[in-house]
């Protein structure tokens, strides 16, 4: 059940990131959670009855689960929900909270089923807790593995069918295992046999860039590759060519050529371009602002950062390179360019100048030894959704200061780190390069960061070069001539005069060079302080570069909608603000105030201390998993491997340690285990980058190991506080054990929104202070419940 | 009985025209008070003669159905195939932006529900307008032919290569998305010409590109903010 469970919270946030968008999903799934807050109020009301019958309760609920999830996912996807209409109609409201309902119920189902477990079976609460986060690190693992071998849409199948083995087994010892048997087999015969295929189909919003490509005419689909990284999907648009080819000069003479768009998860679009050996037909590539390095480079050694269908590439062949390593994170995206569309790339991948790695950008560059006479990140966003600042709640350690500071320790002298953003009015992204970079430059050391920065802007990008060395007068000279040639603009330059910043591309304010300057010339603070964006640099522990929400311009920017205004709207983390608002509203609703309602039949003073306890377990719990999580990321270079590592390794561990709390003696070890946990964790913050720093140089394996060897000891302990929580309630109140099951589902609820929130703010360190904070918390309260209970 | 049928419908059909009327009065009302608000911030504001239009042409004719009571609200709506019917602010910035004249003629990329095409059509000579989304052409081409406006040919296919065989043209208007502005389009500008992008996603729309082509042939571009902030004073 347990790992069914969260195979389904996963799985839902990728099905919802590729229909709708991710912050979304990131909504909906939190209020989902609700259910397992709201199946604690459900068993505290109905607790006689449904323990009299706790296998056929049980069983039900299971089978119950595996129905729901499959409906839901069905009806959810056909509710009309158009996220981008939100700010104009309160009908999106009414179809949000349609959804929220929904992909409630599957929770509620499967936590009624753990929440029984706890309930009706009080002498075994350390090994059903065990089981439960055994189940669920496991759970994580396997959907991973079996996304990465189908499509979500089928993946769904495997947790549906898992569901159904969990009521089989417990329905077997009840004394209805007939009656349960038949609809358990009904259920999977449907399935089997009678569920039509296009129920499942995936239904993405019409105003994804996928839907939109496929609406012209004669577009088709050429294939689809789906794993947890992403759903690729290739379009060929014959008759409408697709010509990608953003920061393209006004001025260009050239067409790209033959293109195929692949989609990522029906948005971000990269292109593979048609190529034969011929560079002459690559003219375009000439044009765009990402060229500007290769004027003052010859023969470079390259190294592209991200590297998607391989434009970059192409653009670093066309311009004589000696060499290009392309890292690329997803092995399917190079699969595309490498085989399946080889002959229509030209075989590019398999140029003896170029090789291509599957890795983590910032990974790779702290793993190599090599050096570069230019670093290239190009853009693999589109604008449309960092446009709308969906993007907030990502964090990115590719556009850190640590990740630039990084950058330019592998340049050559004399090398040249290159970066393309995408340009928003008022300029945001490439503002906030700038004044990143600046800070890198500091932090190393460099006296003169002005005479190693220039930028350049077209009508839509920019692109930020950072100097290994000063520019010389020469390479000053070519820079003004490449961009007057082709009617671009120049930003920033040393020693560039205002009146060079804004001649060809007319803004009313030149921020860009505005901001470049007070960043170098020591006014920084007070830009920062007056932008309307929030433009300081990101760094590696709040590594949230696309946060540029400033609430000092809500205001404003609401009242600007009706007159055009409603692009300016940074949502993502509009979006997190009103996760945690609903969260708090809805668990209130849900769960606090229907149990305030039922008869209280514990002994005096258990309530309050007992309730705080349980909801600083909950909130303290994920807050460590979630910083670790964005912790390992940078170490394990790569999401999945962090995901599935931290997530499991908890879980496992914390199990373990949940089935060693039965053998503890009673009295003394919720305060030396949560003593242990606070010093473990507060070691970490100091220790852990220290170790990253050090070992990331392992392999993989390695590291993966050490991860695990540095998560083993703090999950184990952190498993014990729960169950030797409950054990304690089971000994004196046994009835407020669902309330306990409720509260702490309800802070789990929180603390996802709340965990984000303060790493935006603050920084991870101060969420992994504040868990330790919670941890010393909670030991103070059971204490005085012991006290008060007379132990 | 036949009388009062028809009696009814004709009623009906008044009463809807008054509503429709008192609506696109309203909205006008609103157009008027934030372009006053645009030009308090300097950004000057829109013509009478676009106003003028702005306030004829039917908005609620250009919106599917389901749409129609929200025709005379001043916020984008959906038209079906992941497109949208722009802002009327938006329509009347972009508009303005062009500076037409009654003896021009016109491209737009992009016909959608040809709202924008009609806004144009009463304003300039004739407006010619390419569609990539063949229900949509279908639909547009139909809505424009019903309503009357002959000044205004509609053709299925890439926009990229602009309309050669009526080129040059004295404006251009880019509704449909893309990652960089075609060439072939400015050079089918006519000296003098103006051409106008909208730029963000659909439903948010954020900034405007205008390109113009001087006398002598150069290209300068602008980027509008759609609306400005109001420039802090240091005590925030």
């Amino acid at each position: 059940m347990s790992a069914a469970a969260i195979g389904y919270e996963i799985l839902l946030m990728r099905v919802l990131s590729i229909v709708q968008w991710h912050h979304f999903a990131y909504m909906i799934i939190s209020l989902a959670l609700l259910g397992y807050g709201a199946s604690g109020t459900f068993i505290a009301l109905l607790r006689t009855q449904l323990e009299q019958r706790f296998e056929i309760a049980f069983a039900v609920s299971a089978l119950s689960f595996s129905v729901a999830m499959l409906v839901c996912f069905i009806v959810g996807q056909r509710v009309p929900f158009n996220a981008l209409e939100i700010i104009w109609d309160w009908r999106e409201f009414v179809h949000l909270s349609l959804i929220y309902v929904i992909f409630f119920v599957p929770f509620f189902f499967a936590a009624c089923c753990i929440g029984l477990a706890f309930t009706c079976r009080r002498d075994d609460i350390s090994r059903i807790y065990f089981f439960d986060l055994a189940g669920a690190g496991l759970g994580a693992v396997l959907i991973i593995v079996v996304l990465f071998a189908v499509f979500p849409q089928n993946a769904i199948l495997v947790l549906v069918a898992l569901a159904v083995v969990a009521s089989a087994l417990v329905g077997l010892a009840s004394g209805a295992r007939k009656s349960l048997a038949t609809l358990q087999l009904a259920w999977l015969v449907f399935i089997v046999f009678g569920l039509p295929e296009q129920w499942l189909t995936l239904r993405l919003s019409e105003y994804k860039g996928l839907s939109q490509a496929m609406q012209v005419v004669d577009a088709r689909t050429l294939s689809a590759l789906s794993s947890p990284l992403g759903l690729l999907t290739v379009v060929d648009s014959p008759t409408v060519p697709f010509r990608h080819a953003p920061g393209l000069s006004l001025g260009t003479r050239h067409v790209p050529p033959e293109q195929l768009a692949v989609f990522t998860d029906g948005d971000s679009i990269s292109a593979i371009t048609r190529y034969d050996g011929n560079l002459d037909k690559l003219a375009y590539l000439d044009d765009v602002t990402a060229a500007l390095p290769y004027r003052l480079l010859d023969s470079p050694r390259v190294l592209v950062l991200g590297a998607g269908a391989g434009t970059d590439v192409l653009l670093a062949l066309r311009n004589g390179t000696s060499h290009v390593d392309a890292v690329e994170l997803n092995p399917q995206m190079t699969e595309l360019v490498r085989e399946t569309y080889a002959d229509f790339s030209g075989h590019l991948y398999e140029d003896p100048r170029v090789s291509v790695h599957t890795r983590e950008a910032r990974g790779f560059v702290m793993q190599t030894d090599g050096h570069y006479d230019l670093i290239q990140i190009g853009l693999l966003d589109s604008f449309g959704a960092s446009g709308a600042g969906v993007q907030a709640l990502n964090e990115s350690y590719l556009y850190t200061v640590e990740g630039l500071q990084a950058y330019v320790e592998r340049l050559e002298a004399g090398g040249i780190l290159s970066i393309t953003r995408w340009l928003k009015l008022p300029p945001r992204d490439g503002l906030k390069l700038f004044a990143t970079a600046v800070e890198a430059l500091r932090r190393a050391g460099v006296e003169r960061p002005d005479q190693r920065l220039a930028m350049i802007r077209s009508w839509n990008t920019s692109t930020l070069l950072v100097k290994n060395g000063e520019f010389s007068a020469a390479d000053i000279a070519t820079i003004r001539e490449f961009a007057r040639a082709r009617s671009l603009d120049t930003a920033y330059f040393p020693g560039i005069a205002a009146s060079e910043a804004n001649r060809f591309n007319l803004l009313e304010q030149a921020s860009l060079h505005d901001g470049a300057v007070a960043f170098l010339g020591g006014d920084a603070e007070e830009f920062f302080r007056r932008y309307k964006f929030h433009i300081e640099p990101a760094t590696d522990d709040q590594p949230y570069f696309f946060h540029f929400f400033k609430w000092a311009s809500f205001r404003e920017v609401i009242d600007l909608r009706k007159r055009g205004g409603a692009g300016l709207i940074e949502w993502g983390y509009l979006i997190l603000v009103a996760t945690l608002a609903q969260a708090v509203l809805a668990g209130l609703v849900l769960i606090l105030m229907p149990l305030a309602h039922i008869k209280r039949t514990w002994p005096a003073g258990t309530g309050g201390p007992m309730g705080s306890y349980f909801f600083l377990l909950g909130l303290a719990f994920l807050f460590v998993e979630i910083a670790f999580i964005q912790k390992f990321i940078l170490f394990l270079s790569h999401p999945l491997y962090s995901v599935a590592v931290v997530l499991s390794g908890f879980l496992v561990f914390a199990g373990i340690g949940s089935a060693m709390s039965a053998r503890l003696t009673r009295r003394a070890p919720v305060t030396t285990v949560t003593a242990v946990i606070a010093a473990i964790t507060l070691a970490y913050v100091f220790l852990l980058p220290v170790v990253f720093q050090r070992f990331i140089g392992l392999a993989d394996t390695a590291k993966i190991a050490m991860s695990i060897v540095l998560i083993a000891p703090l999950a184990f302990c952190m498993g014990m506080p729960f169950p030797l929580g409950l054990k304690r309630l089971a000994d004196r109140a046994p009835d407020f054990i669902p309330w306990a099951w409720g509260i702490n589902g309800f802070a789990s609820v929180l603390s996802a929104a709340l965990a984000t929130l303060m790493a935006i703010e603050f920084g991870f360190s101060v969420v992994l202070v504040t868990a330790l904070l919670f941890y010393v918390g909670a030991a103070i309260l059971i204490q005085q419940f012991n006290e008060t209970a007379g132990d | 009985m036949r009388h009062l049928a028809l009696s009814l419908l004709l009623f009906v059909g008044l009463a809807h025209a008054d509503y429709y009327a008192e609506r696109r009065a309203a909205l006008m009302e609103e157009l008027v008070y934030y372009a006053q608000l645009a030009r308090d911030s300097g950004d000057g504001a829109f013509s009478d003669a676009v106003m003028a239009t702005m306030a004829t042409v039917e908005r609620h004719e250009f919106v599917p159905s389901s749409e129609k009571r929200l025709a005379y609200e001043n916020r984008p709506l959906p038209i079906g195939h992941g497109q949208t019917i722009s802002q009327p602010y938006i329509v009347a910035l972009m508009t303005d932006l062009i500076e037409p004249d009654a003896g021009d003629i016109v491209l737009e990329i992009g016909t959608g529900s040809a709202y924008q095409a009609a806004i144009l059509a009463e304003l300039v000579e004739h407006v010619y307008t390419i569609e990539i989304v063949a229900p949509l052409f279908q639909s547009a081409s139909e809505r424009l032919k019903r309503l009357g406006y002959d000044n205004v040919t509609t053709r299925l296919g890439d926009g990229y290569f602009g309309w050669e065989k009526h080129a040059p043209f004295d404006a251009i208007v880019v509704t449909a998305a893309a990652s960089h502005v075609p060439p072939p389009l400015i050079n089918q500008l006519r000296p003098g010409g103006r051409m106008v992008i909208p730029v963000g996603g659909r439903f948010m729309t954020q900034q405007l590109l205008l390109i113009e082509k001087t006398e002598q042939d150069e290209i300068i571009t602008k980027q509008i903010a759609a609306v400005r902030f109001v420039p802090l004073t240091g005590e925030h």
